[in-house]
């Protein structure tokens, strides 16, 4: 059977497109002083939050985040139909806690920093085949999380390679809906995991670019785009040295690139913040989503965005036993 | 007070240049975890080869300090051990080492308790 | 690894040709800054032990050898507090291996993962952690030091 959505090689064209009829972000410190602090709604004052551990904070972050999208669209949590949540966290921790204290239908992904741009494609789905009318979808993560995670313990002392990136911490949500007016997700291309064979873990920019590439050839080619079909086209976190390897690849490939390429890993810190190549982490690009972007769009200021979350779906344990980095790309356009 | 202390700069700063050289100039992979590992075990080969001893008498604290130091304490302690007691003398480093150990486990252990960490 | 049958469009770009792309913008560390100051900062942390092990030898009356000894064990306590208080990760980010190998380092290396954990309880969390440096270091420290006093002890039999 012919599914009668799907374009070309990996492309869903939505028949009803869900509109983003909010977006609510949650900020860290760091991010706060940042070049994007005036987009987002809450910005914490310190890295705990009065919470007794880092995990705590960043589960607290997410639910908030999806508590205030709800608010702020005007609805009742009671007629939202699912929560499609991920974070960095073993298990997903952060969200299934924060989806605990919420009570509504939960859908936990995983796609690493992609699971912004995940959640988006997949709830547009839900929608789309009327498998229910509001989604909410969110991601988040957190620096000392992360570190004490993938890397070493954050009172430890190391010196961070110049290419490596900072884990952000933050929380983003939207809120897609049926009804409603402004921007809705026209299309989205699920990516497919992608190896070049990075294996230094400090590298994400690297491991993740042919991933990010691979999904931005197929979405134009399967919608017979070029990339000047859109104001903006925006990659989750490929950091400084990512973003100019995906640039070299595309080039490489024959796709026109022109200015209208940016990654929120660049966008997120300004360079005086020293965090080498930029920011990383879902909640990077959740909150340059669904804080700076979206305002922008609603703003009027773009009218199509590619959207092109980026994900390196290792673990500590395959690092050390010598595993390369697979990455995946999944894109979402948002159209008014 | 302040005999000993520029052999100890330059020595103790050498032997940290090394230790940057090795992170710097290798791949990204090897972490501090390494280089402490790798510092002790070659604390303990100069030490049994008898080219560490020099180094202290002309650095003092630059050469104990690094944890090189560590491993030639160690290495000395088994020689010593052997010297003293024979065979069971084999194990003499830890001994040798006891102080070391002791105060970092129990420091460790009371800062862990008593801190948090502040990321 | 790459999987050969993907389909096709794929990159045009072979991994090895990515690898050289990978290694030509990824930027280097500063070296000869981060030379200097590890030579800095390491000298400075070994000359201030320099300063105990006088100290002790001068007001304390310790022989030389007990002196070194307390002089090592007064940093790895100072090592320890600064790790507590949350200002050796900056130190080491100046002064790298400079930071990173004298004992105050280990230290730093023992209390960090300790504390990061504690949350996880005084077993598991710092009991646990404590040793996932110290851990590595103290096994192939202790175990090369018995190799060397087995050596010795087989060479003085020969004797």
């Amino acid at each position: 059977m012919v599914s009668p959505k799907k374009v070309g090689n990996q492309t869903i064209v939505f028949e009803n497109g869900p509109f983003i009829i909010s977006g609510h972000t949650i900020a860290g410190p760091m991010e706060g002083q940042g070049p994007l602090a005036a987009s987002f709604d809450t910005i914490l004052k310190d890295t705990y939050d009065g919470e007794m551990s880092w995990e705590k904070t960043e589960s607290k972050m997410l639910e908030n985040a999806m508590r205030e999208v709800v608010k702020k669209a005007d609805i009742l949590l009671d007629s939202v139909d699912y929560i499609l949540a991920g974070d960095l966290l073993n298990q997903i921790i952060s969200s299934n806690f924060a989806a605990r204290q919420i009570g509504v239908p939960f859908i936990g992904l995983y796609g690493a920093c992609s699971s912004m741009a995940l959640s988006m494609a997949v709830g547009s789905m839900l929608i789309d085949g009327g498998f229910g009318s509001k989604v909410i979808c969110s991601a988040s993560s957190h620096h000392e999380t992360a570190e004490r995670q993938y890397r070493l313990p954050t009172e430890q002392g190391n010196q961070r390679a110049m290419y490596a990136q900072w884990t952000v911490t933050g929380a983003g949500s939207v809120l897609l809906s049926d009804s409603g007016t402004g921007p809705r997700v026209t299309t989205a291309t699920i990516g497919r995991v992608i190896d070049y064979g990075e294996t230094d873990v400090n590298n994400m920019g690297a491991a993740m670019a042919p991933a990010i590439a691979d999904t931005i050839i197929n979405h134009l080619n399967d919608l017979k785009r070029q990339p000047d079909y859109y104001d903006l086209i925006v990659t989750g976190d490929l950091g400084s040295v990512g973003l100019q390897l995906l640039v070299k690849l595309l080039v490489k490939n024959n796709v026109k690139v022109a200015d209208n390429f940016n990654d929120c890993g660049v966008m997120i810190y300004n360079t005086e913040q020293d965090t080498h190549a930029g920011g990383s982490g879902c909640g990077c690009s959740a909150l340059v989503m669904a804080g700076h972007i979206l305002k922008e769009i609603y703003q009027g200021k773009f009218k199509k965005v590619l959207f092109i979350g980026s994900g390196s779906l290792h673990s500590p344990t395959s690092s050390l036993q010598g595993e390369t980095i697979p990455a995946i790309g999944h894109a979402v356009s948002i159209e008014v | 007070m302040l005999e000993m202390l520029i052999p100890a700069f330059i020595v103790g700063g050498l032997i940290c240049v090394i230790g940057q050289l090795m992170m710097d100039l290798t791949k990204a992979s090897l972490t501090p975890a390494h280089v402490l590992v790798t510092y002790v075990t070659g604390g303990v080969i100069l030490g049994a080869l008898g080219l560490y001893k020099p180094l202290v008498e002309l650095g003092g604290a630059g050469a104990t300090i690094p944890l090189s130091g560590f491993g030639y304490v160690l290495a000395k302690g088994a020689i010593e051990g052997v010297e003293e007691n024979g065979f069971l003398g084999v194990f003499g480093g830890t001994e040798a080492a006891a102080v070391g150990i002791g105060v970092a486990v129990l420091f460790g252990y009371l800062v862990a308790v008593v801190f948090n960490p502040k990321g | 690894m790459v999987n050969k049958n993907l389909r096709p469009p794929t990159l045009n770009v072979t991994p090895e040709e990515y690898k050289k792309m990978t290694a030509q913008i990824s930027p280097r560390p500063t070296l000869i800054k981060n030379v200097v100051l590890a030579f800095l900062i390491g000298g400075l942390i070994c000359s201030i032990g320099q300063i105990f092990i006088n100290f002790y030898i001068i007001y304390g009356g310790l022989p030389k050898l007990a002196a070194s000894t307390a002089g090592t064990a007064t940093l790895i306590v100072i090592g320890a507090t600064l790790t507590g208080i949350g200002i050796y990760d900056d130190i080491v980010k100046v002064g790298g291996a400079g930071a990173i190998i004298p004992v105050t380092g280990f230290a730093n290396s023992m209390v960090s993962p300790a504390l990061e954990y504690k949350k996880e309880g005084y077993v598991f969390g710092i009991g646990a952690k404590l040793f996932s440096i110290a851990g590595p270091v103290l096994v192939y420290g202790i175990s090369s030091s018995i190799f060397v006093g087995l050596i010795y002890y087989l060479l003085d039999l020969l004797r």
